[in-house]
């Protein structure tokens, strides 16, 4: 109150006071004393609520701003999505349709060129007709590649599941790549245990494709050494595996290391499983678990490629196109199909030194009760033909464990018993002292040309053993360069040469036109045959049903050269009456493909027909003596198909056929057919 | 004999030559081996139905592709028949022919079909010229009183 402090706002109130005194004036001045305080708590609470009212603003203000924009960002994904998708599946499409577009003419254009070959030509247009298949065929097989990447992106690959004979499938691409492989000087071999079974059931063309695009690699990049492709079951592959790492790296096909094949299925699961089910057999159940393995010696992949080595149209380089071709689809579809039959692949691969790649597959146990044409035509070729080099014995002359391993499995395949000796020496001791001299002696290249005197010697000696017919001698040789021609004068011709990869069809060939068995043992085989139908079919009436004249009369030509009473139609319906019950028919040969009624519908027709006999004779409303005492008709009918896609065996099957016969007759297979059923339908007839 | 020995060196050269150009193939060889004594023109008589049977589906065949509208079902059924006979006769080239001709078909090719028509026509001439001489030589072989060598 009162004085000081001084604070001059200019804020004062007058106020006038009167006491009731007229000659007085007072005034009241009211200012204020101090400055007033800054009002913090207004301040600060105001000033807050501002701030947190505008941060909580903008906060909102970004939320909302975010999400508009990731729902725009969504949506355009949503576009681009669609686009991608529908651009990928027109791609595929584009490719599969111009794929087509393109194999039609393109098979044409190989038809015509094998139509071509067949004409008179000199051997310049030969070279050309041939380089120009090899372009095609080239071309052919890079479409299929390209479809069956489109395949497999839009899901539509599948694996059929028929009996096939492993053995088989690996000697024809073993064909396929002979003359590259003896071309480059690489050794080619296939090796498969005894332990996989003869028949599996399974994919064999996809099979095929896989080792097809395997080897195929290896042999591009291959230029010495060797290309080694072994199949085993996986219950015995980890001990050989273990066994390998303890030999030296010398000891393999060629003598030159290789990547190491433990290594190329390291993290296979199929192994990891090996230490909780040791009881592993395949035996119990169905299934058989094969694992593959083709090793090279070649360059190798780089270590920054190895990584994408499955990745589809990746190469290794920009330059492997130019110099080898192909578009690097391979080894993408190869892991698709392992995947597909249960399988799992890798490899290891050293720079400089080569590549091994592993695969494992499951398969099932084959039991061919249905016919499978094509592969029993070989296995009796080969059935065939192993008989006559069945019980031979033979010598093999090779130091290198693994090739001569290679050499026995196939000359065991043609049942021929094999000894193996290490180098020549040895090779006396064997001739001298056992006392079953070998029929056939084969002796690898290299061990011919080390040494040629010692060579020589052995010749003579084996030409002067005491036995009826000299031992024949064949050399084993991978290439194809001529054999070091002895110049020293003595009179020693160069033994016949068997260029390797070995096979089964080139072995017997080979062996064959040596021994001048084939030609006789066929007669033999042949007549063994036409014997046994003899004796199958004399005085058995069959119906022969076809409606073209020619088939007609060839096949009752066949069938009466066996000593069959054969009857002729040309109609199903002339079929159907013909065999209604009682008739003295003891079997049928249909041909499916007829006008107004195929064989299918005829046969199924005839089958209803024996039926309802069969019904009404059982109860009794027919009596059997009426029908020849035959209370179950059902007369064998085989179907004559030149189609062998056309007639499946399920077709057959379902209408109550019996089985079905190639038109025009093969002797072999006519034999198996009507040997199938004769003992059960023909003992029934008296 | 001379001629005899003439004739059949004739009868093998032209047989082999035949084979060896495709014109003929392995079902020829199984047809000679169906013929015996009791079966002594059996080669003949199924040559000949085939020859029948060979011009009436060659007919069938132009006159149904030169239709407005063109039945590829039937189409492919003639040739099928055709490819049927000429594999059951041992014809090669003949059937050759028809397995590519069938492919058109599929395809609906209208082109390729009278192209393949022709052509098809042609190896049947062709081979039924072959078959015509072949049987002569035979005849003669057998009229002079000489066998017909088999060939393997």
């Amino acid at each position: 109150m009162y004085g000081s402090n001084i604070l001059n706002d200019g804020m004062r109130h007058v106020s006038d006071l009167n006491f009731g005194d007229p000659f007085r004036k007072h005034e009241m001045h009211c200012r204020f004393k101090l400055k007033p305080p800054w009002p913090w708590v207004a301040i600060t609470t105001s000033s807050g609520i501002l701030v947190i009212a505008l941060l909580m603003g903008q906060i909102f203000h970004a939320t909302m701003n975010r999400i508009a924009k990731v729902e725009d960002d969504y949506h355009e994904m949503m576009e681009l999505k669609k686009r991608a998708e529908a651009a990928d599946v027109a791609k595929s499409r584009f490719l599969a349709t111009v794929s087509h577009e393109i194999r039609t003419p393109m098979n044409g254009v190989l038809g015509m060129l094998h139509m071509l070959m067949d004409t008179d030509l000199d051997e310049t247009q030969e070279d050309y007709i041939r380089t120009a298949q090899e372009s095609g065929k080239a071309l052919v097989s890079l479409i299929n590649e390209v479809l069956d990447q489109a395949k497999i992106e839009s899901g539509r690959l599948e694996l059929e599941a028929v009996c096939f004979d492993l053995r088989a499938i690996l000697d024809d691409v073993l064909s396929l790549f002979s003359g590259k492989s003896q071309e480059k000087g690489v050794e080619l071999a296939v090796y498969v245990s005894d332990k996989v079974p003869a028949k599996l059931v399974g994919d064999p063309g996809r099979f095929r494709q896989i080792i097809t695009n395997l080897m195929g690699n290896s042999i591009k990049f291959t230029e010495k050494g060797h290309v080694y492709v072994t199949v085993h079951l996986v219950e015995e592959a980890v001990n050989l595996m273990d066994v390998e790492m303890e030999s030296p790296s010398n000891s393999t096909l060629s003598g030159l290391p290789v990547a190491d094949r433990r290594q190329s299925c390291a993290g296979f699961k199929a192994f990891s499983q090996e230490e909780y089910a040791p009881m592993f057999s395949s035996s119990s159940t169905n299934q058989v678990n094969l694992i593959v393995s083709v090793e090279d010696t070649g360059q190798g992949i780089p270590l920054e490629a190895q990584s994408r080595v499955f990745t589809p149209f990746m190469q290794v380089g920009p330059s492997i196109t130019r110099t080898h071709g192909g578009t690097g689809i391979g080894l993408s579809i190869s892991r698709f199909l392992v995947q597909l039959m249960k399988g799992e692949i890798g490899f290891a691969s050293l720079p400089q030194i080569g590549s091994t790649f592993t695969f494992t597959a499951v398969f099932t146990h084959g039991c061919c009760n249905v016919n499978d044409q094509k592969s029993q035509k070989i296995n009796n070729q080969l059935n065939s033909i192993s008989l006559e080099f069945r019980e031979m014995r033979a010598l093999l002359v090779d130091p290198r464990l693994v090739r001569a391993k290679v050499s026995v499995y196939h000359i065991k395949r043609l049942g021929i018993h094999v000894e193996v000796v290490r180098d020549l020496n040895k090779g006396f001791f064997s001739v001298n002292t056992e006392n079953s001299i070998p029929n056939i002696v084969f002796i690898e290249r290299e061990v011919w040309d080390k040494d040629l005197a010692l060579s020589t010697l052995f010749l003579n000696k084996l030409r002067s053993l005491d036995c009826i017919v000299t031992p024949k001698l064949f050399l084993l040789s991978s290439t194809i360069s001529s054999t070091r021609a002895i110049s020293t004068g003595s009179s020693v011709s160069t033994p016949s040469v068997i260029l390797k990869p070995l096979r089964a069809s080139l072995l017997t060939a080979s062996l064959q036109r040596s021994m001048g068995i084939g030609n006789r043992g066929n007669h033999r085989n042949g007549e063994l045959r036409i014997l046994s139908l003899r004796n199958l079919l004399r005085g058995r009436k069959i119906l022969v049903v076809d409606d073209n004249l020619v088939n007609l009369k060839v096949a009752a030509g066949a069938l009466k050269k066996y000593g069959a009473d054969v009857v002729l139609a040309e109609r199903g319906k002339e079929a159907i009456s013909l065999l209604t019950p009682p008739h003295h028919f003891d079997a049928c040969f249909m041909d499916i493909q007829m006008p107004e009624m195929d064989g299918f519908e005829a046969t199924k027709r005839i089958r209803d027909m024996e039926s309802s006999f069969n019904n009404r004779i059982h109860i009794g409303e027919l009596s059997v003596e009426a029908y020849r005492n035959i209370s179950t008709w059902h007369v064998p009918i085989l179907a004559m198909t030149a189609d062998v896609i056309q007639a499946t065996s399920e077709e057959c099957l379902k209408c109550g056929m019996d089985g079905y016969v190639s038109k025009p007759f093969e002797a072999e297979q006519l034999y198996r057919e009507v040997s199938r059923f004769s003992h059960t339908a023909l003992n029934e007839i008296p | 004999m001379e001629i005899v020995g003439q004739l059949q060196k004739q009868y093998v050269d032209f047989i082999n030559s035949l084979f060896r150009e495709g014109y003929l193939d392995d079902q020829y060889v199984q047809l000679q081996k169906l013929q015996d004594d009791s079966n002594p023109e059996f080669v003949v008589e199924v040559v000949s139905i085939f020859f029948e049977d060979s011009e009436k589906l060659l007919n069938d065949l132009a006159s149904s592709i030169q239709q407005q509208v063109v039945d590829f079902k039937k189409v492919d059924g003639y040739v099928h028949q055709f490819k049927g006979s000429s594999s059951s006769v041992g014809a090669q080239r003949v059937k050759n022919a028809c397995v590519a001709f069938r492919n058109f078909c599929e395809e609906k090719n209208l082109d390729g079909c009278s192209r393949f028509l022709n052509l098809v026509k042609q190896e049947f001439y062709l081979v039924k010229n072959k078959l015509e001489t072949l049987l002569r030589l035979e005849q003669q072989i057998l009229q002079a009183g000489g066998t017909v060598p088999l060939i393997e």
